[in-house]
């Protein structure tokens, strides 16, 4: 019989509301809450040998603590399936199912299952960690949520192929899988768009990553007296790119001083970005971040200083993740280091 | 500072000055020195000027 552990919180667990939202983890064998209907999902197929309850805010306050007992207490029942929720628009409740699911498919290597909303944020968080079935944004949705798991879960103990997110009723993961076609690229692509003409419902093949737009920051008041930095996606790097960036994809981004230049050159500076023609940025890295320029504006007095430091990758193939993070990290540091204002300059 | 502005756009950049070329944005190779110099910047002023430049939404400085 294949052995389920389930991970619930105190609502579910019939503990009670916010108010016992600190509930320390604990473990009962069997069924509890939502598990009587989950567990009628499976059929006899395998069994929901013990239920984790654990509050809300308890987990999310204390999530390293959180996560080393509730691992603690189902390492015990030896599962071999984990499932979490679901959670529905349940923000820490979402946030503690993804935790929850990372850390047992790390631990103990099995599959991990949750379900919830696709804006509750434990979606973003933790969705390349565990298959997240899609649910509506409220419990009403159980009566849905349920089978759903259960037939997904008696797919994992059947072996069965997992398909596409569209086939399962899962989020997707950004995971891409080669398969064949039995048309060409150029053909589907001309019925794509053929359909998208004529105002047709289409499914893209490559979806666009979302990105987030930010209220425009207020201007600059006192320019004469600004510091201003350069930061790039052009991958200029001092001449012999030190540290390794990669011409494409990169998976860092670098830092230099500038204290010392007055103007690049051939000689000091030049492009590693493998994306574009590279001849007149190595011949002059000026052209793409303009240190001649700016460090003569601090002699004329239109701007106050340049940086000591610029920030650079290159930019062609880069994940959005990494570019989200780094931009994270650069911004931080020009903010602890007095800057204004950011020239940025994109190839 | 960019030159395909489309994408600027899609990636959410508030301020956007247009720029040349991709492989050289703030230069133009094909000029003599003095002038690529003054065209550079010509372009930096107008990144300064939508730096102080009050915006509600993106916004492109032609």
């Amino acid at each position: 019989m294949i052995k389920i552990v389930h991970y619930i919180n105190q609502f579910y667990g019939g503990i009670g509301g916010e108010e016992f939202a600190n509930h320390k983890p604990e473990i009962r064998e069997g069924v509890v809450g939502p598990g009587m209907g989950l567990s009628a999902q499976l059929k006899g197929k395998a069994e929901i040998v013990a239920t984790v309850i654990c509050g809300d805010t308890y987990f999310n306050e204390n999530i390293e603590e959180a996560k080393t007992a509730v691992i603690a207490m189902v390492k015990k029942y030896n599962p071999d399936i984990f499932v979490a929720g679901p959670a529905f628009n349940a923000g820490r409740y979402g946030v503690a199912c993804g935790a929850i699911c990372q850390a047992v498919k790390n631990e103990l290597n099995i599959p991990v299952i949750t379900a919830m909303y696709p804006e509750n944020p434990g979606v973003e968080m933790y969705v390349k960690d565990a298959y997240i079935l899609e649910t509506t944004n409220s419990a009403a949705g159980m009566r849905k949520a349920l089978p759903a798991l259960g037939k997904f879960i008696t797919k994992l103990i059947n072996n069965e192929e997992i398909g596409s997110p569209e086939e399962e009723g899962y989020i997707p993961r950004g995971i891409r899988v080669n398969y064949f076609n039995e048309r060409r690229g150029s053909a589907r692509a001309v019925d794509l768009l053929v359909k998208k003409l004529r105002g047709e419902e289409f499914t893209t093949e490559y979806p666009m990553p979302l990105f987030d737009n930010v209220d425009p920051h207020a201007p600059v008041e006192d320019m004469k007296n600004a510091k201003i930095a350069i930061v790039t996606s052009g991958g200029i790097v001092p001449k012999g790119n030190p540290d390794h960036i990669e011409s494409s994809s990169a998976s860092k981004y670098g830092k230099y001083d500038i204290s010392g230049f007055d103007d690049l050159t051939e000689e000091t500076h030049e492009t590693a970005h493998g994306g574009y023609d590279p001849t007149y940025a190595n011949q002059d890295s000026d052209r793409v971040i303009p240190v001649d320029v700016l460090r003569n504006m601090v002699k004329e007095g239109k701007i106050g200083s340049l940086h000591n430091y610029f920030y650079t990758t290159t930019g062609n193939g880069t994940s959005v993740a990494n570019a989200k993070k780094w931009g994270a990290e650069i911004a931080k540091e020009l903010v602890a280091d007095g800057v204004n204002a950011v020239i940025l300059t994109s190839t | 500072m960019c030159t395909i502005t489309p994408i600027s756009l899609t990636v959410g950049a508030n301020r956007i000055v247009p720029t040349v070329a991709i492989p050289h944005p703030l230069g133009n190779p094909s000029l003599p020195r003095d002038k690529e110099y003054k065209l550079r910047y010509a372009l930096v002023e107008k990144a300064l000027k939508a730096l102080q430049t009050e915006i509600t939404e993106q916004t492109i400085f032609e």
